[in-house]
């Protein structure tokens, strides 16, 4: 029996693969090998012969894995996508925390379930904070069109900033929207008008 | 009245337009629903967020779910195919080398006839070639195997490797792939991009077969009979509206906003209009019927075209055929029949056909007697029975 599990991670983002890989090596003995770069996957994959596959769900270059898996594929050993019917519903787990894997037929689940719970876990602080960034990155953007609808007000009525803003808030409130989606049914408007 | 959400997974391509379009024409909003569509990286994530249940309804590529009945790739859940989502689409390119050798020999990419097209690739090269796909259970795997298998292009065979289309332009340039076979709008944006030169669309292999479909969760079905009955007609009623020519240009503006598929308008309306752009010199060509949603009855998922996908998948993937009764829970003719007798819709009355028997548009039995098949044909001349 080997000594150690060898865990591939596709991860093109260096801190994030440096991050999984310290979380790992802390977790489990097993041998960590980072591929970044996604054109060589499939021959990278086949040289190193893994016992586990971990990548982010939401990477496209999870379809280049999908080939992998198939009898006719680069590797040698059967690999299955992490499947369901496993009966601590680490799959779901998996899933959930945005994490995929791939793993070779015949791997012991007690020497599989450290590393994804590892896995799992790390996975679920990125993502947390991946939808952190979005939802920031989001909040900027309403900003930005609630001041421009602002300034659209204070222009065709006259009325000064925090007037504006008031009469934005008030027809938000009477129609039972968000004042960013009044505000940008606003621009939208005033855009079509000239 | 408050909707009911239905969430849905799609990958932002043209033929996803039946689901973006029922939730934003108000199609949805009819049937009492709110679509949640959410867009996907890749195919697996489609397939495994429709799987686990992260996800009620999902954009799919035709063979996954016969695929996964067969023990093909991915979960273990088995998934049903109630609707066809959309009718052929995908076009066959090939690299500028290539291109560049096939115009040395004078070939005149004329964009239709299958056999030429392969004897003129033949000829210019004498290793196998390869083509980048989306995904290894796809339309666009089969065709090609089917396509190669026929013609010149099976004295040295060919290679198929799976990119995801957004990396195809760098496959390309890396050498990685010589040609590819992918859905719109990568076909265009390729051609855009100067990288590639369009052959065939895939219509010339195969004249009317199932792209997409409208997959879902079989113990989904049937717990929530209402509301897939809502689904499938918002969606077939957004198929409809789709099918009108003047709706074009509106259609392709929506598409190409940025929370779907975030390219140009102008891109989506080539694929839509069947006017395509095949080269970076700019040569035009207009295929009829590149892309259907409704005519000719093609949201009906026929057991033929399943079983002729569950027979080619066999071929390539070895495993067994699935039986008559496992198909029939998998490909859902009855669920089709049974949500979607409304107005308006005539739908045939038989399940199954001899795949590539109709040459011409053709009336056949229908519920309402205005049915008319579009041609169906095999670039061969073949025809598929389902039960010989």
């Amino acid at each position: 029996m080997e000594n150690s599990l060898k865990v591939v991670v596709v991860e093109q983002d260096r801190d994030r693969a440096i991050a999984i890989v310290d979380a790992l090596n802390d977790a489990c003995a097993c041998d960590v090998l980072v591929i970044g770069d996604a054109s060589a996957l499939a021959r990278q994959i086949a040289a190193h012969q893994p016992d586990i596959v971990l990548i982010d769900i939401d990477n496209p270059t999870r379809d280049m894995m999908e080939e992998m898996t198939l009898a006719s594929g680069p590797l040698e050993r059967p690999v299955a996508m992490f499947v369901s019917g496993n009966a601590d519903g680490l799959a779901e787990a998996a899933v959930e925390a945005g994490v995929s894997a791939y793993v070779v037929d015949g791997l012991e689940p007690g020497r599989l379930k450290p590393v994804m719970d590892t896995a799992i876990a790390r996975f679920s602080m990125v993502r947390q904070m991946r939808e952190e960034l979005a939802e920031t990155r989001r909040a900027l953007e309403e900003r930005k069109v609630i001041d421009r609808a602002k300034g659209l007000l204070m222009k065709a009525k006259g009325i000064d900033e925090e007037a504006a803003y008031a009469l934005l808030r008030k027809t938000a409130m009477n129609q039972g929207r968000r004042v960013a989606d009044v505000a940008e049914a606003l621009v939208t408007a005033a855009g079509l008008l000239g | 009245m408050k909707e009911v959400k239905v969430s849905v997974a799609y990958m932002p391509l043209v033929d996803a337009a039946p689901l973006i379009i029922a939730e934003e024409m108000g199609f949805a909003q009819t049937e009492g629903i709110a679509l949640d569509l959410v867009a996907a990286p890749s195919w697996s994530s489609v397939r495994d967020m429709l799987a686990f249940g992260r996800v009620d309804a999902a954009h799919m590529l035709s063979p996954v779910p016969i695929a996964l009945a067969m023990g093909l790739g991915g979960a273990a859940t088995s998934l049903s195919t109630v609707s066809v989502l959309s009718v052929n689409g995908n076009v066959i390119g090939v690299g500028k080398p290539l291109e560049e050798k096939l115009r040395a020999n004078g070939f005149a990419f004329d964009f239709a006839n299958a056999k030429a097209a392969a004897s003129a690739l033949a000829e210019v090269c004498d290793r196998p070639l390869t083509f980048g796909v989306p995904f290894p259970f796809s339309m666009h795997v089969e065709l090609l195997r089917y396509w190669a298998a026929g013609t010149a292009l099976n004295n040295t065979g060919i290679a198929i490797r799976t990119v995801p289309p957004p990396l195809m332009a760098s496959a390309l340039a890396a050498g990685e792939v010589d040609a590819f076979c992918v859905g719109e709008p990568w076909g265009s944006v390729s051609v855009d991009a100067g990288v590639a030169a369009l052959l065939l669309p895939a219509k010339a292999i195969w004249n009317f077969s199932p792209e997409k479909v409208l997959a879902v969760r079989t113990d989904w079905a049937e717990t929530e009979p209402d509301l897939l009955g809502r689904l499938m007609r918002a969606v077939w009623k957004a198929g409809r509206w789709l099918a009108k020519p003047e709706v074009r240009a509106s259609a392709s503006d929506l598409l190409s906003r940025k929370a779907y598929l975030d390219v140009s308008a102008e891109l989506i309306d080539r694929a839509l209009s069947g006017q395509l752009m095949i080269s970076s010199r700019g040569d035009h060509r207009r295929v009829d019927g590149f892309l259907e949603f409704h005519r000719g009855a093609a949201t009906f998922p026929w057991i033929s075209q399943a079983r002729w996908i569950s027979e080619r998948l066999q071929k390539t993937h070895g495993g067994t055929v699935l039986d008559e009764s496992t198909l029939r829970r998998v490909v859902r003719p009855d669920l089709h029949r049974q949500h979607l007798s409304i107005p308006g819709h005539d739908m045939p009355g038989a399940s199954a056909k001899v795949e590539g028997s109709i040459l011409a548009p053709t009336a056949v039995a229908s519920a309402a007697g205005k049915l008319v098949l579009q041609p169906d044909g095999f670039f061969d001349g073949q025809v598929f029975d389902p039960y010989p």
